[in-house]
């Protein structure tokens, strides 16, 4: 393979590693910025996503097959159920810790985390579970570059899920009420806006992107486990707060950028992918240290 | 005589262990501007706080449209008709003056009113339709505050609750805000204003309430407080 040959291939990859990252952070990001909250259960969330996309592909497979229309049915429908999971959490967890100090809820959060990933381990035996979908592997070849049609679908749904959301957010006046929120809340009471139900429905866009995520990641890497969210709950956040906590389409070019940087982190002399994750933190380090707002945040000013 | 919209009784308030409010009691009638005088920390904006729900009173009783809108939330008496444009304008910055007006409508189910009411905003302040694409925090803070009235007119409510519009204003901008306050009354909506700049707020008023320590003092038709010596001697200062 000539060095173009492996950049466009490492392209590919950070491309798809990026977009599930961008998913997740999208959750990350959104909740940060309407009650300043790192969610730090949003990976097992993930997680369960993934867990609740397998089992109903598992029921859906004998009516619509095992390719691509039983795959989107169950993804949407596990969207739905793992976003109502999302809403459930923040109601019995985290609306009771609202008013108290913030490292309470932040505790609450990593409770969350513990309380899905342990019910996880025991519904599985800690076991790693097959994705049972049959997708083969054909593809395009570019050159000695070979993609999959598996890669290319995946990508191209998270451009889609990412475009509705951009849609969703900028367009619709639920989406309006959502930015509105993470400026002013109080404001937004007085015009009319119902903001614990605004809150809730932030939960179940967050929790339903990263349910879509832990789908796909099934679907691409073949076989899921429950403590698959922590890593990338933390690769999430690191990607959110490259692209500056709070801001959506930060969280998108942080997944993005940290993906990229990964793959490509790889081809470097010396480094082979068992570094890749030092490569990330790394990168999480010297952000905080240079940039702490991230590359599309705005500096913070803390009101009373 | 007209119908008395807003009536307050006895109203409490306290901020944890402060007692903010000691029984205040007012009333506000239809096509009125009413207007709430006192200094700083008197318990004006705070009464304005629980008739809006923001704050949850501890006592007493506030009744609108002949209905107790004690204690419910704030989202819900919107709806009733009542709104209110905050100290300090709490616009949203960072998002466009137009999106602003769009979140004020929140509660407007019907897009062609929602277009109607915009230009009526828009004609009222000539200057936020110039720059309806732009960044709300760009905005003056006189333009501010028309923006904060603009947004309190998105939906066609029957009471306007102002907390200090001059504030932070030049002169010839209260001058403005004031003007546009009457004619909003003249337009049929009633409103109830909390002002420290006493002469500007007697001179647009019907009646005013006087606050001192959280409880009223004294209260009178508007043309009779301006020319009471206590008031000249402790609000206008001439």
């Amino acid at each position: 393979m000539s060095t173009l040959d492996i950049i466009f291939q490492q392209l590919v990859n950070g491309l798809i590693l990026g977009s599930f990252y961008s998913l997740v952070a999208l959750g990350y990001s959104m909740v940060y910025g309407i009650i300043k909250l790192l969610n730090f259960a949003h990976g097992d969330i993930y997680m369960v996503g993934s867990f609740v996309g397998l089992i109903l592909l598992g029921l859906l497979s004998p009516f619509l097959g095992a390719g691509w229309a039983g795959i989107l049915v169950a993804m949407i429908i596990s969207m739905i159920l793992v976003g109502l999971l999302g809403v459930f959490i923040q109601r019995i967890a985290y609306v009771p810790m609202l008013s108290a100090p913030r490292l309470s809820i932040l505790i609450t959060a990593l409770a969350v985390s513990m309380v899905l990933y342990n019910f996880v381990m025991s519904m599985t035996s800690g076991e790693y579970k097959a994705f049972p979908v049959d997708l083969g592997y054909e593809g395009l070849e570019f050159g000695h570059v070979f993609i999959t049609y598996t890669q290319i679908i995946l990508v191209s749904s998270t451009a889609l899920l990412m475009t509705v959301l951009h849609f969703f957010i900028n367009k619709t006046m639920l989406g309006k009420a959502m930015r509105a929120i993470s400026i002013d809340q109080d404001a937004c009471r007085l015009m009319g806006i119902n903001v614990n139900s605004i809150i809730a429905l932030t939960f179940f866009v967050g929790s339903a992107l990263a349910c879509a995520a832990g789908v796909m990641a099934g679907v691409y890497y073949g076989s899921i486990h429950f403590f698959m969210g922590f890593l990338i709950g933390l690769k999430a956040f690191t990607a959110a707060v490259i692209g500056g906590i709070g801001s959506i389409p930060g969280a998108v070019l942080g997944g993005l950028i940290l993906g990229l940087l990964e793959s490509f982190g790889t081809q470097l002399p010396f480094i082979g992918s068992e570094w890749k994750d030092v490569f990330a933190f790394g990168i999480l380090i010297l952000l905080l240290l240079f940039k702490p707002t991230g590359l599309l945040g705005k500096t913070e000013i803390e009101r009373m | 005589m007209s119908e008395v919209i807003l009536k307050i009784t006895d109203l409490n308030a306290h901020y944890g262990h402060i007692h903010a409010l000691r029984g205040i009691s007012l009333e506000v009638k239809a096509g009125q501007i009413v207007t709430l005088l006192g200094a700083n920390g008197a318990g004006k904006s705070t009464t304005m706080k629980c008739i809006s729900g923001l704050l949850k009173p501890t006592g007493g009783k506030i009744e609108f449209l002949g209905e107790s809108i004690f204690g419910v939330s704030p989202h819900e008496i919107v709806k009733k008709g009542l709104i209110h444009v905050p100290e300090g304008r709490r616009i949203f910055k960072g998002m466009t003056i137009q999106e602003n007006l769009e979140l004020g409508s929140f509660t407007l189910k019907d897009d062609a009113e929602r277009k109607r009411r915009m230009e009526y905003v828009y004609e009222l302040f000539p200057v936020l339709g110039e720059r309806r694409h732009r960044d709300s925090g760009m905005l003056s803070g006189g333009e501010q505050q028309m923006l904060a009235m603009g947004r309190a007119l998105m939906v066609g409510q029957k009471l306007v609750l102002l907390d200090e519009p001059s504030m932070g204003l030049a002169p010839f901008l209260v001058k403005n805000i004031m003007k546009v306050v009457k004619q909003l009354n003249q337009e049929g909506i009633t409103i109830l204003l909390v002002e420290q700049n006493a002469k500007m707020a007697l001179e647009v008023a019907d009646y005013g309430y006087v606050v001192e320590t959280g409880a009223i003092v004294m209260h009178d038709a508007a043309q009779i407080l301006k020319s009471d010596e206590r008031i000249i001697n402790a609000y206008l200062g001439e």
